[in-house]
This record gives structure tokens, sequence and C-alpha cells, in this order.
């Protein structure tokens, strides 16, 4: 966009006309830091003061390292489970035209606009073994409600639409030459699907299901209501924050909390990496 | 054979080589449904359903205590400041960030983003371990007799970092992609910086902010986890309604709670319905954007 | 910083940075001005003359009552109108909010170890807190009781029930819940004495308890919800007056009270928050407010909900009725003071933590 450098030497910002870089930049960082540096900053230090060695110590406690593995497990599985459904979704919804189908597709946001607590009492009255689901999957023998499997369907509920939107815009953008050269070439419609239409979608699919599970690892309120919170089955890393801080244990809720940091932002850091691998091979994100 | 050149128009007919034969798409589509409505519309039914269970009586009387009302108040206030700050602060980092090339760029967005995968839980801690009696300003809040946590500029703080990046990265890519040649001919015809950002650049993202402002305001009358850290649950003074609904589903007042709840599920209802009319409407602008919502 | 149009003329230049200055002043003004009312309203709130009472799960019902009775009394007898405020939680998590600063006047807690938290970790309260008040702080007490099913299926009459191969316990989590510290501490009592005082055998009876405990909640409420409202587990230990409660709210012929033949002296205590209220200038209300705790018409509220007073004459003889005569005993006297009972059981690597290993 804008002209190259004029100068050989570098520089922080390449020159253009448009002015407030200066305003808009610093009330950028000035926010930035107070909103979010300065008390995540507040963690890191409160946390490092028990050092790297009191921090794996923390972790390594059975009942913390039970309760991350449950977090992060059971995340997994749900924004797997997500990721496939959404995909179908998102399908379904960008090819297929069918009656109801923009209500359908609103439908799909109800997650992100739904608090969490109200979503955690619904899903908790719902899946209880008295609850309308909760009863007949008792009757199957499955327990739901206040086992892992809560915790589960609540994790997949807040998770679908990432899985959904982030695929969805990409199937919209697929050129249908591309299918029926491959249909003209001699491919079935199943080689076709896997063989050209699904690879240029996977770095989508990657991103909405670590959207999905940066989300679940975190999630508390829907939980919560929800999982049964037992240690080593049902607790959650973030319940057990909450935990220690009843127990006026400060150094140890900020070493989970400081885990569960590094992961968000190694998150984050495989969705840039994933995307930036994606323009590298296919040209978009 | 020649199909419908358009990505989204409906396919010619069943067999073409472009879709999946009718058995095929039935299924699928049956499957989308079916998952959708036992995973998300059965909860928010169920909501209604409970908040009814007694009838309308019992329903309106859930609003008539004092303490709902003042769930209500508080709510309203929190999303007053919270929503306009972020409006702001996610014009000026779309500025900075989409008409400028600098360095570091890419770590700039990392850390906006960040507030969307850090947990409600621990988005609560960090302001308790800055603003909290034993943390970092503890003291010198204490001296001065400023209460932030448990009171409500602590909610309203926390209710801010759940939110920071909804604006901004909702604006980033829709301004990054009309690019900066519009807003240059306008200074170039000797508009000042304000005047382009008004006349060229809003216009053009109006739809798209809308959109963002719709989504961050219904995150931030929601929020539970981080606002249950900071809160301390006073009656009538630092309970929003999300508390609200907890504290009154712990008094086993269960249709009083779900009646709170509906009316946050009416919110996120309404927010639904505007979002889809701005994207069937706008649906070019807000594309560009929501990729990442 | 816009340094390449040339064309434009300084004042012209100036002109639009102030405008995009006065467009930043403008929405900092904003939000200042925002954060600035939300700190003044809750300022003022605060220049009135209101308590906060900081107090844990089930008394919700109760102190609304007492508040109001409190507020009625000191206004008849000063002329001034207060307000009671109420904050209520899991006594672990409560004492949390005390000591980050919450500016509650006076606390009303689940258990002593709490209060003790909050005096050894903010100074707030002083130590010798328990000397302040009439009967150690305590304006009552209370026990832990059963709540079953309609018609008691799996014949819960005591304790030692509770192990029953098939029976399921519903318990709050005793790291987070008074109410789940009193209720382990009942069952290890309960099997010391039955164990003729053997700490291996009262150890390994607690531990085969929790296994059998399906859920556990963060407070006792959210253990009356998962049972009496989402119909899990056989057999509830509570406080006297959170059983009696559901059984009024959720219908007498749902459940079934079972009082065993001995339980645990429960001591819920209150104490003054010395320097919240010295720097709030309430300390006069706040000591009022809990002397009227001490009161007649107090004592008779707390009856009322099923709390015990320790002023048994105070109270209507049908209250008193409801709660059963039943041998108590008190905790101290088996495990010594309140600083060793939180250590040995509930602190970081304590009895709890070792009961909950996981199944190898």
């Amino acid at each position: 966009m804008a002209e190259p450098p004029l100068r050989p030497r570098r520089r922080f910002r390449q020159p253009s006309v448009i002015p407030g870089f200066g305003i808009t930049f610093g009330y950028t960082l000035t926010c930035l830091g107070i909103i979010v540096l300065l008390p995540l900053a507040a963690l890191v230090a409160r946390a490092s003061g028990l050092g790297l060695w009191g921090i794996w110590e923390v972790a390594t406690d059975p009942r913390v390292a039970s309760a991350l593995r449950v977090s992060f497990g059971v995340s997994l599985l749900a924004a797997l489970t997500a990721s496939v459904f959404g995909f179908l979704i998102a399908w379904v919804l960008t090819r297929y035209r069918f009656p109801g189908r923009k209500i359908v597709d609103a439908v799909v946001d109800l997650p992100f606009a739904l608090p969490t607590a109200v979503a955690g009492i619904a899903l908790a009255s719902l899946y209880a073994p008295n609850g309308l689901v909760g009863e007949q999957l008792a009757k199957l023998g499955i327990e739901a409600a206040y086992t892992p499997v809560g915790i589960y369907i609540a994790m997949v509920f807040i998770g679908l639409p990432f899985a959904v939107r982030t695929v969805q815009p990409l199937i919209e953008e697929i050129d249908k030459e591309i299918e029926e050269a491959s249909a003209t070439l001699g491919a079935d419609r199943w080689h076709t699907l896997i063989k050209v239409v699904v690879p240029p979608l996977i770095p989508a699919v990657l991103t909405g299901f670590a959207l999905a599970f940066a989300r679940g690892v975190g999630e508390y309120g829907s939980i919560i209501f929800i999982a049964g919170n037992l240690p080593y089955v049902s607790e959650i890393a973030p319940l057990l924050i909450v935990i220690k801080l009843s127990e006026f244990d400060y150094g140890g809720a900020c070493a989970i909390a400081t885990i569960m940091l590094g992961i968000s932002f190694v998150t984050l850091l495989a969705i840039n990496l994933i995307q930036a691998w994606s323009r590298r091979r296919f040209g978009y994100v | 054979m020649s199909s419908a050149s358009a990505t989204t128009q409906p396919p010619a007919r069943a067999g073409s080589v472009v879709t999946e034969g009718f058995a095929v798409r039935a299924l699928l589509i049956g499957i989308a449904v079916v998952f959708l409505a036992l995973f998300l519309v059965l909860p928010l039914v169920t909501v209604f359903i409970q908040a009814f269970a007694k009838g309308w009586s019992a329903y309106l009387a859930a609003f008539s205590e004092v303490d709902a009302r003042s769930a209500i108040r508080l709510t309203l206030l929190t999303a007053a400041i919270a929503v306009p700050f972020n409006l702001v602060f996610g014009i000026m980092a779309s500025w900075a960030i989409a008409k400028f090339e600098f360095r570091g760029k890419n770590l700039l967005v990392t850390l906006i983003d960040l507030p969307f995968s850090v947990s409600p839980v621990v988005s609560g801690l960090i302001y308790v371990l800055v603003f909290g009696a034993q943390g970092l300003l503890g003291p010198w809040l204490l001296e001065h007799d400023i209460q932030i946590i448990f009171a409500v500029p602590g909610i309203v703080l926390a209710t801010i970092f759940v939110t920071f990046p909804f604006v901004a990265r909702q604006l980033i890519p829709l301004m990054q992609e009309q690019g900066t040649a519009e807003e240059e001919a306008a200074l170039t015809l000797g508009a000042s910086g304000w005047h382009a950002f008004r006349t060229v650049t809003l216009p053009n993202i109006r739809w798209g902010l809308l959109y963002s402002v719709l989504l961050c305001n219904a995150r931030a009358m929601g929020e539970f986890g981080a606002v249950s850290v900071v809160s301390g649950h006073i009656r009538g003074l630092t309970n929003t309604l999300p508390l609200h609904v907890e504290i009154l589903y712990n008094e086993y007042n269960f249709v009083a709670s779900f009646a709170v709840a509906s009316l946050l599920a009416g919110l996120a209802l309404v927010t639904l319905l505007v979002k889809s009319l701005l994207e069937w409407r706008f649906s070019a602008e807000i594309a560009a954007g929501a990729r990442r919502h | 910083m816009t340094a390449t149009m040339s064309s434009t003329p300084n004042a012209r230049r100036l002109s639009r940075r102030r405008r995009v200055l006065a467009l930043c002043a403008g929405s900092v003004g904003l939000v200042s001005a925002g954060l600035a009312s939300a700190l003044l309203t809750s300022g003022a709130a605060q220049a009135q003359t209101e308590l906060l009472n900081v107090s844990y799960d089930p008394t919700r019902e109760l102190y609304k009552e007492i508040n109001a009775a409190f507020i009625e009394e000191w206004k008849a007898k000063t002329g001034e109108t207060v307000t009671v405020r109420a904050a209520h939680g899991g006594s672990g998590s409560q004492a949390r909010t005390v000591i980050d600063g919450i500016p509650a006047d006076v606390v009303t807690l689940g258990i002593p170890s709490d209060i003790d938290a909050i005096s050894r970790l903010s100074k707030k309260i002083p130590a010798d807190w328990r000397t302040k008040l009439p009967n150690e702080g305590l304006p009552y007490t209370s026990t832990v009781v059963f709540l079953v099913r309609k018609g008691n299926p799996k014949g819960v009459k005591d304790w030692g029930d509770l192990v029953k191969p098939d029976v399921k316990v519903i318990t709050p989590n005793p790291k987070t819940s008074a109410g789940g510290r009193w209720n382990f501490l009942a069952a290890w009592g309960y099997a010391y004495e039955k164990e003729g005082k053997n700490v291996d055998k009262a150890n390994a009876f607690v531990g085969q308890l929790y296994k059998q405990v399906p859920v556990l909640d963060t407070g006792a409420r959210g253990s009356t919800v998962t049972f009496a409202q989402r119909g899990l587990g056989d057999v509830l230990p509570t406080w006297e007056n959170e059983a009696y409660l559901v059984f009024d709210e959720f219908g007498r012929d749902k459940f079934d009270v079972v009082v065993p033949p001995t339980s645990i002296y429960a001591e819920p205590p209150v104490a003054l928050v010395d320097a919240n209220v010295d720097k709030k200038g309430t300390r006069k209300q706040a000591e009022a407010y809990l002397q009227f705790l001490y009161t007649d018409k107090a004592q008779a509220i707390f009856a009322k909900h099923h709390y015990r007073p320790i002023k048994r004459e105070a109270a209507k003889p049908e209250h008193l009725a409801q709660l059963p005569e039943l041998k108590l005993f008190k905790i101290e006297d088996l495990q010594g003071n309140w600083d060793d009972i939180q250590k040995k059981n509930f602190d970081n690597g304590g009895l709890f933590d070792q009961l909950s290993k996981p199944p190898q």
C-alpha cells in the first residue's frame, strides 16, 4: 500500500500521508497497557514469586494435574466434536437450500450471545437425571450432568459457533469450477470432496478447532452448574483457581492461572502460525 | 454441463456434479438441524419454559424485587461504560493497525486478542491481584479510600477486559480490506484527518461497527466468571444480572432465577435478530471481519 | 507525525491535530467520567450509614429477617435509618473477599477458622476476636443432620449407614464450604468415638465416605440444589437449618429429616471487622448490630429458622420443639485448637487431600 521506504535504514513505521498514527497508536498502547498488560503482568509477577520450580510443583500436584487434564482433555474432545459438526453445519448452510435455513444460520450464534450462566442453568436442568434429556439418557445408562460428559456438553455448546463461523466463509468462496473440473476429469463426488474441496479448508478448520479449544479450556460459567466438581473426576482448572482462592492460596491460584495463560498464548500463536502457513500455501486465510 | 457461476447459488438439480445426492443432502441437513436443536435451541427453550412454569404473575414478581431492579441497573450501567470504551478503543486501534505499516504489528494484534482466550476466572483474578487489598495498588488505594474491587469500578474493568477485542477485531480486517486510497484522496483534496475519517472511513465501516458493538454489548451484559470473582456479591450493590441468576438459583427460587435468565436470553435473541438482519443486508461488509467471531 | 504533506498549511494541520486530540480527550473524558460516576455512586452509598454483613451460604433467609428487625430497632432507639447489606457465598470465598478488601463491617461465617484466616492474613480483625463477644462470638450454634428421600428407602439412621455400599452421599467440598467442613469433622468424630479413639480407623471411615460422594459442590447451597432439585444421591448431611429449609421449601412429601444419635456441635461465629468500621466510621452501628444478635428478639428469629439459640428461653416453644435433642460433641475436644484442626484436615496436603487421592 504505502510507497517503499526511501532510505535503506529500517524504520519503525513506513511513511504514510494518513494522519493520526501517533495518537491512535499511543491510545491503543495505553489502553492495552492499563487494561490487559499491567494486570497480566501482576499475575505473572505473583506467580514468579514461586519460581519456576514452585509453579512446576503446583502443576504436578495430583489434584491440579488432574484438573488440568480434565480441562484440556475434555476441551480437546469437545473442540473435535464441534469441528466435525461445525464443518457439517457450515457445509449444509452454505451449499444447500432448505426452508428455515436463515433461522438455522442465526441460531448458530446463540452461544455467542447467551450469557454463560444462563446456558449453565439451562443445560443443568436439561441434562440432570430428572431433566428432559437427562431422563432419556439415564434410560440408556448414560449419566450426563455432574460427570465429565456434562463438561463436554457445555464445552461443545460454547465452542460450536467458532467452528462453524471460521469455516463457513471459506466454503462460500470455493470456486465450483474446480469441482466441476474434478468431476469432468472423472473423479466421483467423494473423491472430489476429499481431494479437492477439503484440503484448502483445513487451515480454517484448524483455526476454528483452536478457538473452540481455547474457549473450552477457560470456560467457567456454563460448566460449574453442570459439572460434578469432583476432584480427580470432574473438577476443571478454572474452578480449581476459585477453590484455591477461597483457601487463601494465592500462590497456587496464580500458578494455575499462569499455566492457563501460557496455554492461551500458545494456542493463539498456533492459530497465527496456521494462518501464516495457509497464506503461503493457499494464498488466503 | 453448465452450473450457476455465483458461488452461493443453489445447485441446479439433484445429481449435479457439484453437490451430493438428495438422500445425502437430506441426511446432512437432518443431522445439522437435530444437532443444533438438541445442543443450542433446547437449552434456550428450557429457560423460557422454566421461567413461565408458574405463570405470568410469578414471572413478573421476579422483577418487582428490589435486588432484581438494582441488578438490572448495574448491568445497564456496566454496559454503558464498557461498550463505549471498547468502541473508542476499537476505532483507535483499528485505525493505527489497519491504516499504517509498522513493526511488531502482529504482536500487537495478538495482545489485543489475548482476552479472548484468557479464562474469565483469570480475568477476574488479575484485577484482584492489582486492586485487591493484598494486591499491587491495594495499600495505596486503601490510603486514599478508593474502592475498586467489590465495587462498580472493578466490575466495569473486568467487563472491559473480557470484551476488549470485540470491536477492534471486527474493524481491523474491515479497514484493511478497504485500504487507504479513499482516505488519501480525501486528504489530498484538503480534508482534515478527522473529516476524512468521518466522511470516508466511518460510512464504510458503520455496519461492521454496529455489528461488533452488538456482540460486545451482549457479552458485556452477560459476563459471569470474571465479574463473579471481583463482585463480592453484595446484594443491591454489586450483583449484576448473571450473578443475580445464580443467587436466585441458589435460593431455590427457580422460577425467578429462570425469569431473570429469560431476560438475558431475550437480550441474546434480540442481538441475534439484529445481527442476522445486519448480515443479510450488509453481508459483504461484515464478512471481512466475521471470520474471527 | 504527518511529515510529508507540504501542501497542507501548518495552521490547518495544527487544527486537524487539535481535533484528533479533542476526540481523544473526549473519549478518555467519557470513560473517566463514567468510572468516576461509578466511583461516586459507590462512594455515595457508603456515605449514608450502611452496614455490610458478609455471611456464609445458608443464612440468606435468616439475615433477611434479622436485618429488617435490626433496622427497625435501631430506628426506634436512635432515630437513625441504617441500611444493612448482605453478601452470601461459600464461607471460605467470603473470607477471601474480606481479605481482598470488601468493606465488610461484620462477618458472620460458618466456621471459626475462616475468621482466624481473615485475622491472620489481613489483620483487620484482632486475633483475640473470640473474646470480644459473648459465648466466643457465637450467637447461635447448629449441628449436622441428614436429609433423605421420603420414607428413607436406604434406611439411613446414623453416620455408619453413610458408608453402606449402595448409599450415595451429597456433600459440599470441605475446602471451600464451612458446611462441608462440619460434615467432614462430624463424620470423623463419630468414627473416632465409635472405633475407640483410633485415628487411623476414623480416617479410613471418612475416606470411604468421600468415595461415595458423586458430586462435590463448592457450597452448601449447591449441594442442596443437587440433592433436592436435581435428584442426585440418597442422603444429604447438612446444616440442621438447611435441612429443615429444604423440608419446608420443597415439600414434606418428598423428603424426611433424619437426626443421627450423635453429631457435631457446629460453631458459626460472628465478628466485627475492626479496621473497616473505624475507616468507615460505623463502629457504633456495627457493634450494636452484633449485640443485637444476642437479644431476645434475634434469638427468637434464630430458633424460627432452625438455628440453635444460645438463649433457649427467648425462643418460642414450638420452634424449640423443632430442634431435636441429640448428643453433640465438640471437635476441639477431639482434635485440639482450631489452628490444628484446619491445618491437619483441610490445608494443602491435609487429611482431605490424602483421602481424596485418585483411585489407584
